[in-house]
């Protein structure tokens, strides 16, 4: 037989290399200057989040940009993942295990209790299309906040209580855990940096190891042609379940990064507003482009700090920012103007091959 | 009676979602797109007039009609300067512009007016307080009244707009598609415009009810709202005016039942709970068209 | 009630099966006293095997709307059909009924011998059936070498935890699909495009992407919906001698729509005329030519296409 082999690289190759490039990097460059002394107080406060901000970017860009589904309760998945890991630290915690076990354990049960919830709620959600996908997937991740609200739970010398009542019989030396409106209560503060950079590592790991497989692709092919995907005989409704769990799992992952990152943790924090946070991340940082969820995702959380200097105002340069940003990337006069620009000055000769790359959908 | 009662707060709950719906629906219907800004316009829209009356001693229906004059300009505004450039890019861009609009909206709300809550003097205290029937065993109040009666005549009217006038018939000719509408000579910018001016007038008259009702007027009053009232919009079939109308009445009546009989705090997931058995049973909501991709 | 049905080898000729047979028994919408078959059009090489595809009397209702009625054909394993008829005449929505896109309203299909009844598009792809698409339906997105790969189920079956590690299997799996990719895409010369996005390829060799998917699937039957749209003459040539060459290589049968009558006429073995969604004539490329039905209805107002 004949061997033909294709021109070029494969262009998920680039792509991955850059993700891990900026994730590595990062963590390199941030670790050489904390150890300077160079990092600010403010910025140290920021470095987990930006963590678990990174990991529910790239998660949901797995829906929203490699699924093609518009989910707008990322951040019910998120409290899901938070509260049962904070649950199990503090189990653990009163056991006496060693933080990073206690850490890795509450990481696992977290992202299995989300995508426990991902599939579950997955199963009659992919039915739906487009923007009635949207708002039940906002009103899923309402209610799980709303459950959350009247969840109680401690853990005493009688073992484990959850509830949901206040007057649940914990005795007074137990440990309260979650109590109910009030979130999360005296919770160990044992994520670190360094742990954010692992999981953000396992994160891309996982979505880009999907996107280059079998499984990846099936679930693109559903996005770009649902008849077509049918007709080479896909199933699309299981593709895209799977990619709504994984997505789901990852979710939690972050949510436990970032539950254990404070004492306390309000239910109220992973309400609509956090889901669309994270929804602004993956539309900016370009659907499909994983890289570009990281930028996103690391910018927008510290440009509220940089703008700092405009006080009062920077909430409201920020969403002046937003539009701007928006209209510059997808207009398509800016766009071809722009595009005009590049062919003039940097000379592009090969038609574009990269994959999902940018673009609206 | 306490049935009773439950059910007329609910109407005029219902009644204020209803017409929000309706102008989430009406744009929707014209540009494909989710305007999350709308529910932010409901708060402009209350502020204006509680401006109006407290600081410049308008009678109440003067700040009314100036909010509604405000909210006209705003959402026109908005359109043209924020979603009209993305228009044609895909729901998914002018979706997080709407974010960005809203962020806006909210945060110049907290610039001017300040985080605290304002107490907001309903439109219809000039009337008395409330109407009692069977010997005081029913109260009314004549915000409940009014909501439900003001949301009845805007559906009328606004039924009447869309079948009978030339303006409201573009309309519609530009929803159902909008490069045929503009050969046939229709202004599609002029019209989306319009609409999203009659969506912003609404959304000033629901955000003075609203308030009218629940007086605690903040910069994120209506954020919440606003949710609700698209989840009514959805329910009903989004796109569809009596859906709009239907929805967002069952909506509210919905979550005061819900507060009363089974859990305050749950109110919130009854709501939402009913709005995914009603989309997984009627995935195109209650009044909405089902529409096939052709192969 | 299900029923399998099977060929029997034992009996000779099959166009008798077809009329007298058993099976007609068990099709509840069969109605006797009307036999909708005449004797079906087959290759002479192909008389003695089981077909690959029969329909029976296959009919779908829009509405009120009568789309297509009393769909009957017969075609053989290895044979090169033709459908052809006016704009309108319900083409395109006979491929939809063969891979269940629409269910029929009335009568049913058997494809290799099974009863398709119930049966989902997912489930006619596995069962063999590949489509190309008249408005093409790539996934743009993707690079070409994906789009075939995607369609590549009998050799990519690793499981989630293997896609996740990209374990030994992943990549065994994925090497012999990558060559077998390019192998596919050489037919028609594109295996340079192979990391090109989809959505970025001229329309012509869209098309063929279209039909190197479909065949990526492993089918029986190979449907091709105005392959030739949009093609100049001598790309509509070679494409001819394609069509041939898939059919000689895989040794599948293949049915196509088309308007284009020198690709018909010159590939098809046996060809259908349809109408209003009737067949008004079956019968060899020469036996159509002189056929007054169609002349009537079709190709007398085309003259230039004899």
């Amino acid at each position: 037989m004949k061997k033909i082999t294709s021109k070029g690289l494969s262009p998920y190759r680039k792509n991955e290399i850059i993700s891990y490039g900026i994730a590595i990097l990062g963590f390199a460059v941030i670790s050489v200057l904390r150890s300077l002394g160079m990092v600010s107080s403010s910025l140290q406060g920021q470095l987990v989040p930006i963590c678990a901000y990174v990991i529910m970017a790239v998660s949901l860009n797995l829906v929203v940009g490699i699924s093609g589904e518009l989910s707008l309760g990322h951040a019910g998945f998120m409290s899901v993942g938070a509260y049962t890991g904070i649950v199990v630290s503090g189990i653990m915690g009163t056991m006496g295990a060693a933080d990073p076990v206690r850490f890795f354990a509450a990481v696992i049960a977290g992202a299995l209790a989300a995508g426990v919830a991902g599939f579950l709620i997955g199963i009659p959600v992919l039915r739906l299309r487009g923007d009635y996908l949207a708002i039940v997937t906002l009103a899923f991740g309402e209610i799980i906040k709303n459950i959350m609200n009247i969840v109680y739970a401690g853990i005493d010398e009688n073992g484990f209580h959850i509830s949901t009542k206040s007057d649940y019989g914990l005795s007074a030396e137990g440990r309260m855990l979650l109590n109910g409106p009030m979130g999360a209560t005296q919770v160990d503060r044992i994520s670190t940096f360094f742990y954010g950079f692992i999981l953000v590592m396992v994160t891309l790991f996982v979505v880009q190891n999907i996107l280059n497989s079998r499984q990846g692709r099936a679930i693109m092919a559903c996005r770009d042609n649902r008849i077509a995907s049918e007709s080479i005989g896909l199933n699309v409704m299981k593709n895209k379940l799977m990619a709504f769990t994984v997505s789901s799992a990852l979710a939690g992952m972050g949510g436990v990064l970032f539950g254990l990152n404070y004492s306390t943790l309000l239910p109220i924090k992973f309400n609509f507003n956090t889901s669309i946070l994270i929804l602004v991340f993956v539309v900016l940082g370009g659907l499909g482009n994983i890289w570009g969820s990281m930028i996103a995702a690391i910018v927008l959380t510290v440009l509220p700090e940089a703008l700092r200097q405009f006080a009062d105002y920077r909430m409201l340069v920020y969403a002046v920012v937003l539009i701007v940003v928006m209209i510059a990337t997808y207009n398509p006069a800016i766009r071809s103007r722009v595009s005009a620009f590049a062919e003039k000055y940097l000379r592009r000769k090969k038609p574009d091959a990269a994959p999902a790359e940018g673009g609206a959908d | 009676m306490i049935f009773l009662t439950n059910l007329i707060n609910g109407l005029s709950l219902g009644s204020v979602y209803a017409i929000i719906a309706l102008g989430y629906t009406m744009v929707y219907g014209i540009s494909k797109m989710l305007n999350f800004a709308h529910g932010d316009v409901i708060m402009v829209g209350a502020y204006i007039s509680f401006c109006g009356t407290s600081y410049l001693g308008l009678p109440a229906w003067v700040s009314v009609v100036l909010a509604m004059a405000v909210c006209t300009a705003l959402g026109i505004i908005i359109e043209g300067l924020a979603y009209r450039p993305l228009r044609g890019t895909g729901s998914l861009a002018v979706l997080i512009t709407a974010i960005g609009v809203s962020y806006f909206l909210q945060n110049a709300a907290l610039l001017i007016w300040g985080s605290a809550p304002k107490v907001f003097t309903s439109v219809f205290s000039g009337m008395g307080s409330s109407i009692r029937l069977f010997d005081g065993g029913l109260t009314v109040t004549w915000e409940a009244v009014f909501t439900l009666l003001i949301a009845i005549l805007i559906m009328i009217l606004m039924t009447m707009f869309t079948t009978r006038t030339k303006m409201g018939k573009a309309m519609r000719a530009v929803s159902e598609d909008n490069g045929a509408a503009r050969l046939m000579g229709i202004n599609v910018n002029s019209t989306i415009s319009m609409t999203f001016a009659i969506g912003s007038a609404l959304a000033a008259v629901a955000g003075v009810l609203l308030c009218s009702a629940y007086p605690a007027l903040m910069p994120t009053t209506g954020a919440m709202p606003g949710i609700k009232a698209f989840t009514a919009a959805v329910f009903g079939g989004i796109g569809s005016i009596p859906g709009a109308m239907l929805g967002g009445i069952l909506i509210g009546v919905i979550e005061v039942f819900g507060r009363a009989y089974i859990s305050t705090e749950l109110s919130d997931t009854i709501v939402f709970g009913v709005l995914i058995i009603v989309l997984l049973v009627k995935p195109t909501g209650l009044l909405g068209k089902k529409i096939t991709e052709k192969v | 009630m299900k029923f399998k049905f099977k060929f029997n080898p034992n009996k000779k000729r099959y166009r008798e099966d077809l009329v007298q047979g058993p099976i007609y028994d068990t099709y509840e919408n069969y109605d006797e006293s009307k036999p909708s078959i005449d004797y079906a059009v087959l290759p002479e090489r192909e008389k003695e095997t089981a077909p690959i595809l029969e329909t029976r009397g296959v009919g779908i209702d829009f509405g009120g709307l009568t789309a297509v009625d009393e769909f009957t054909i017969t075609v053989g394993p290895t044979e090169i059909a033709g459908i052809i008829g006016p704009n309108g005449a319900g083409k395109t929505t006979i491929f939809n009924l063969l891979t269940k896109v629409y269910q029929p309203t009335r009568g049913t299909f058997f494809f290799d011998g099974q009863d398709t009844r119930g049966l989902n598009t997912t489930k006619m792809s596995e069962l063999g059936v590949a489509r190309t698409f008249q408005n093409i339906r790539l996934f743009d997105k993707l690079t070409v070498e994906e789009n075939v790969k995607a369609a590549m189920h009998r050799e990519i079956n690793y499981g989630l935890l293997s896609g996740l590690i990209h374990g030994p299997k992943y990549r065994r799996q994925e090497k012999e699909a990558h060559e077998k990719a390019l192998q596919l895409l050489s037919i028609f010369d594109m295996q340079d495009m192979a990391n090109y996005r989809a959505g970025s390829l001229p329309y012509g060799a869209q098309r063929r992407l279209e039909i190197v998917r479909a065949l990526a699937t492993e089918p029986k039957l190979l449907l091709l919906d105005e392959p030739a749209a949009g093609m100049n003459p001598s790309e509509t040539a070679e494409l001819m001698n394609n069509i041939r060459k898939i059919r000689d290589t895989f040794r599948i049968a293949i049915i196509l729509i088309e308007h284009d009558m020198s690709l018909v006429m010159n590939v098809c073995e046996d060809i259908a005329v349809l109408n209003f969604g009737r067949v008004i004539a079956k019968g060899t490329p020469k036996e159509i030519q002189s056929n007054p039905a169609v002349i009537e209805a079709y190709l007398g107002k085309k003259k230039e296409a004899k």
